[in-house]
């Protein structure tokens, strides 16, 4: 059942797909036309639907633009630009009634391309290209820039938009180059004007140059947040899709962590043998003072969660990118999930309980990376920032980051020696302050702050013990100290709506299709109420917004509503309090999936109600 | 109950001092919670004599381990220096992150068999790889102790325990893999022979890389019976030195004489010299293929070679490699490390 039998979209108001073969250069043409769009002002989101695969299997890229700023993920199709003949019959079938599929019509296929309530639009790009350019891989590459110049006819991309960009990507450098890039974007621009009634009735018009917005995506922000943060260790081990952030994060090294004078580095990336490894040198590092992080994906988390123990217990401040991934098991490493709330909250054996932040988009990637490093030194553990494939892999349209150059690292509790010097005798676990959290040292640093770090039982003073009142005393206070960090982990956002009975909870990716349905119920006579959660521990607001709420949806991309399951746990609220929405299918959530989902269990808890409200016409 | 015992404070008057004015009581950790007799004990003992007599600031070491038996000896050693007791076998990364962001300290790895060659298998291959600064002991006697006597991957075949049948599977030789995985710093020696260990932990602590040190080190409660190739019988039967190595501060007169084509001397990082005696006279401890060939050749026919068995120079190490400024990352100020908002609008443009 689907909420959107609106007929046509229109103007700056639809969704378009591009099935390419994986491995034949269609992603620098895609991110051309996704470029093109950002800077003619109107809101755009690009998802790589791509295979774990270098060359020969199916990739899809979807590109959805709406005025309004609704950039969440859709499933439904306007257009689409079929350039994987594998794949033709499925694209043919995924796409709205009503809209248009571009083919290459070197090789006619009428027998598969046949339905009648569709367009096709069949363009010679292979033809046009082998006539126009020398070569294998220059013909294979250019004919994606012809399916932009065709687009650009028929949407109106706008084409010196187009041109500028080219240039601006090889410049004088690679003139050759760029002039080919021209002339395949000519060559697929000026077939589709003089074959067919340009533009569409889907079509793009200028809006508003977005100065304050930028395209990027999550890991890049994550990386570059760490640079901020001032973190000098990374350790890793490569793993989809974690990998695009260590990769950003050396490549701002190279560009602003040389020493002006020697050329030397100010940092250091290690790739580790494996996760388990990968963890250890983080921890060793953060144990002398260096801010290090690792990025990983749930795989990694499952290896790692040994030593988040210890570093949960020996309180060591490290910091863990969980980039989530279809699981579980190797799962679909290139598709998207929230499969790992509950592995990243409660990793490792016996009693442990971490701080964990959910960002929504790459700004908030850049955000909470800084905090991240700032709650693991306040509080002396492991701090998960988790993110996804989605966030992580694909470019946002966020606005530009700032920086407040007053900023300073908050580095937590951390003798120095002139404290040390005043001291009789420093003990590594004592609640001074009673707040939970104990003063330490830093090696090297002076001989009295000298401590034996152990995951083995130890009483308050540091040493080993094996005694109940002893070992209890310490993990009592971790727990009041973690308990503590609910107040200091970004607060949760709260949309409300006049007279909302109605509350969907949810988190991270989730937003963009949550605030696109509640927008969508609104105008559809349905309040409700929305806060997405961005860190655990939950606060005490999490709770009150469920309690205010009578109805209460929870919105996740899991099987198994984990995010439900952590809230129960953590708040006592019965889990049948809270109704669950969910998608784990590896792609990103929709508006339709939230709407689908709230309309039923509505339909189920009002006997009567029909699944399918009211007329739709948004 | 604390299973840690402090030792008395009391400072005879007349032990002698180091360079930095302190004694060997100052090198000390708390008391062993270890067998007595416990090979481990010995080598605890011969480590507080190399600081000591290198005259290392205790504070500016990090003493580092894994578990099991001989990872718990850290404790038992400089009681100013910050100790890291890791999960089982991950020691190595840990050392690795802490040298990455403290070059500038010295680092003390203590491991056994099965930390070493079982459990921890992949992270001593790759910290041996990565070359990191560090002096890494493997307290090697054959067995897990506190799991209550199991044959460990080092053990030999046909090495009987005290109860059941023999070891029938290969054992895993950390020298001839360690020379295997290139490393600059090979050396065997006894927990029973402090006149070969100390010197070689001398070397080690001062070598520019990672220096690996196998320590037979015989388990008294489960692997010292009529039988085992890992008891201090077998061992003092069957050891045999080859090379022996002496540590030669900066500043010293050379005052021990050797014979024309006997010793090598290699120069250390910091200026000393180790001088390589060779008491095999067909041995070369600075050929890394010859070395290997030769201790394998006299492993079949049942001898256990001993001494400072390779050394090479010129491999870099990890700092070396990466490149890393001279100031330890992890004392960089935050202006070093943060580019500041003006960098951060410019770099926003290559967004848009």
């Amino acid at each position: 059942m689907s909420e959107r039998e609106n007929g046509r979209r229109g103007v700056n108001d639809f969704a378009f797909k591009i099935a390419t073969v994986n491995g034949t250069g269609s992603a620098s043409a895609n991110s051309l036309l996704m470029q093109a769009i950002f800077r003619m002002g109107i809101p755009v989101s690009g998802k790589n639907v791509f295979p774990s695969n270098i060359q020969g299997l199916p990739t899809w890229y979807e590109i959805r633009v709406n005025a309004k700023g609704h950039t969440a993920r859709t499933p439904d199709f306007d257009l689409f630009v079929a350039m994987n003949s594998n794949t033709y019959a499925q694209d043919l079938a995924a796409l709205q009634p009503g809209g248009w599929l571009i083919y290459d019509s070197t090789w006619p296929r009428p027998e598969i391309l046949k339905r009648d309530d569709v367009q096709i639009v069949g363009i010679p790009l292979a033809k046009m290209c082998n006539e126009a350019f020398e070569g294998g891989r220059e013909r294979l590459l250019m004919k994606n820039i012809a399916y932009v110049g065709a687009l650009a006819a028929l949407l109106e991309v706008d084409v010196p938009t187009i041109e500028q960009l080219l240039e601006e990507q090889f410049g004088a450098k690679k003139k050759a180059l760029m002039e080919s890039n021209y002339t395949a974007v000519r060559l697929g621009h000026d077939y589709a004007k003089e074959h067919f009634e340009c533009p569409l009735p889907i079509h793009l018009e200028m809006m508003t140059p977005p100065d304050d917005f930028i395209l990027i995506d999550g890991n890049t922000a994550a990386a570059l947040g760490c640079l901020y943060a001032g973190a000098t260790v990374g350790a890793w081990y490569p793993i989809t899709p974690a990998t695009s952030m260590m990769d950003a994060f050396r490549g701002f090294c190279q560009r602003f962590r040389k020493d002006p004078e020697t050329g030397k580095n100010r940092f250091m990336v290690v790739q580790a043998e494996d996760e388990l490894s990968a963890a250890g040198v983080v921890i060793g590092a953060a144990w002398t003072g260096a801010r290090a992080f690792t990025p990983t994906s749930g795989p990694g988390i499952s290896l790692m969660s040994e030593f988040i123990g210890l570093a949960y217990y020996a309180e060591v401040p490290s910091v863990f990118f969980d980039i989530q991934r279809t699981g579980p098991s190797t799962g679909m490493p290139t598709r998207t999930q929230q499969g790992d709330l509950m592995l990243c909250a409660y990793a490792s054996h016996g009693d442990t309980k971490h701080i964990v932040l959910f960002p929504s988009d790459p700004a908030e990637c850049f955000d909470f990376a800084v905090r991240a490093f700032d709650l693991a030194e306040r509080y002396q553990t492991p701090v998960f920032v988790l993110s996804d494939l989605d966030i992580g892999m694909n470019d946002w349209m966020v606005r530009k980051f700032a920086w407040d150059d007053a900023y300073r690292p908050d580095r937590g509790k951390v003798l120095t020696p002139e404290q040390l010097d005043a001291m009789e005798k420093f003990h590594r676990y004592l609640d001074v302050d009673g707040d939970g959290i104990a003063a330490r040292t830093l090696p090297g640093v002076h001989p009295r702050g000298a401590f034996f770090t152990r995951g083995s039982g130890h009483n308050k003073f540091g040493g080993y013990t094996e005694d109940a009142d002893e070992y209890v005393e310490v993990v009592d206070r971790i727990a009041r100290k973690i308990a503590g960090a609910a107040t200091a982990v970004p607060a949760p956002i709260v949309h409300r709506r006049d007279g909302a009975r109605i509350g969907i909870v949810s988190i991270g990716g989730c937003n963009a299709g949550v605030l696109e349905a509640t927008d969508w119920l609104a105008a559809h006579g349905i309040a409700a109420n929305y806060m997405r959660i961005r860190g655990f521990p939950f606060s005490d607001d999490v709770k009150a917004f469920i309690d205010e709420n009578e109805t209460v949806f929870v919105v996740e991309q899991n099987r198994d509503a984990q995010l439900r399951s952590l809230l129960a746990l953590e708040t006592g609220i019965p889990r049948d309090r809270m109704r669950s929405v969910r998608r784990y299918g590896g792609l990103p959530m929709s508006r339709r999936a939230v709407v689908d989902g709230i309309m039923r269990l509505l339909a189920e808890e009002t006997p009567g109600r029909t699944t399918r409200p009211v007329e739709v016409t948004a | 109950m604390t299973t840690s015992i402090s030792k008395p404070k009391v400072h005879h008057p007349g032990l002698p001092r180091n360079e930095i004015g302190l004694t060997r009581r100052d090198y000390e950790g708390t008391m062993s919670t270890l067998c007595a007799g416990c090979g481990h004990d010995s080598i605890t003992a011969a480590i507080i004599r190399a600081f000591w007599e290198l005259s290392i600031p205790p504070h500016k070491v990090a003493k580092l381990s894994g578990i099991g038996c001989s990872s718990k000896t850290p404790a038992y050693f400089l009681k100013e220096s910050h100790g890291f007791n890791a999960v089982h076998g991950r020691m190595p990364s840990i050392a690795t992150g802490a040298s990455a962001a403290r070059r500038d300290m010295i680092m003390i790895g203590v491991s056994g068999d099965g930390d070493s060659l079982s459990i921890g298998l992949g992270q001593f291959c790759h910290a041996i790889r990565r070359n990191v600064r560090l002096l890494y002991i493997l307290e090697n006697n054959g067995v897990y102790g506190l799991t209550k006597g199991q044959f460990s991957a080092s053990a030999d075949v046909g090495s009987k325990p005290k109860r059941g049948e023999p070891n029938r599977q290969m054992p895993i030789d950390p020298v001839l893999l360690a020379l295997n995985l290139g490393a600059t710093f090979v050396a065997r020696t006894f927990s029973g022979d402090k006149e070969q260990l100390v010197p070689i932990l001398k070397a080690g602590l001062l070598h520019n890389g990672f220096a690996f040190v196998d320590i037979i080190s015989p388990c008294v409660t489960f692997n010292d019976h009529v039988g085992s190739t890992k008891s201090y019988m077998y061992t003092r039967e069957h050891m045999r030195e080859i090379v022996h190595a002496d540590l030669v501060p900066i500043q010293s007169e050379i005052t021990v004489q050797y014979a024309e084509g006997e010793a090598t001397s290699v120069r250390m990082h910091d200026g000393s010299a180790v001088r390589l005696r060779k008491i095999a006279p067909d041995y070369d401890p600075t050929d890394r293929d010859a070395a290997y060939a030769y201790i394998r050749a006299k492993q079949e026919a049942g001898e256990v070679t001993t001494g400072l068995l390779y050394m090479g120079q010129g491999a870099p190490e990890m700092h070396e490699n990466d490149d890393t400024v001279d100031t330890p990352l992890a004392q960089l100020p935050f202006e070093a490390v943060c580019p500041g908002n003006d960098a951060l609008q410019k770099l926003m443009e290559r967004y848009r």
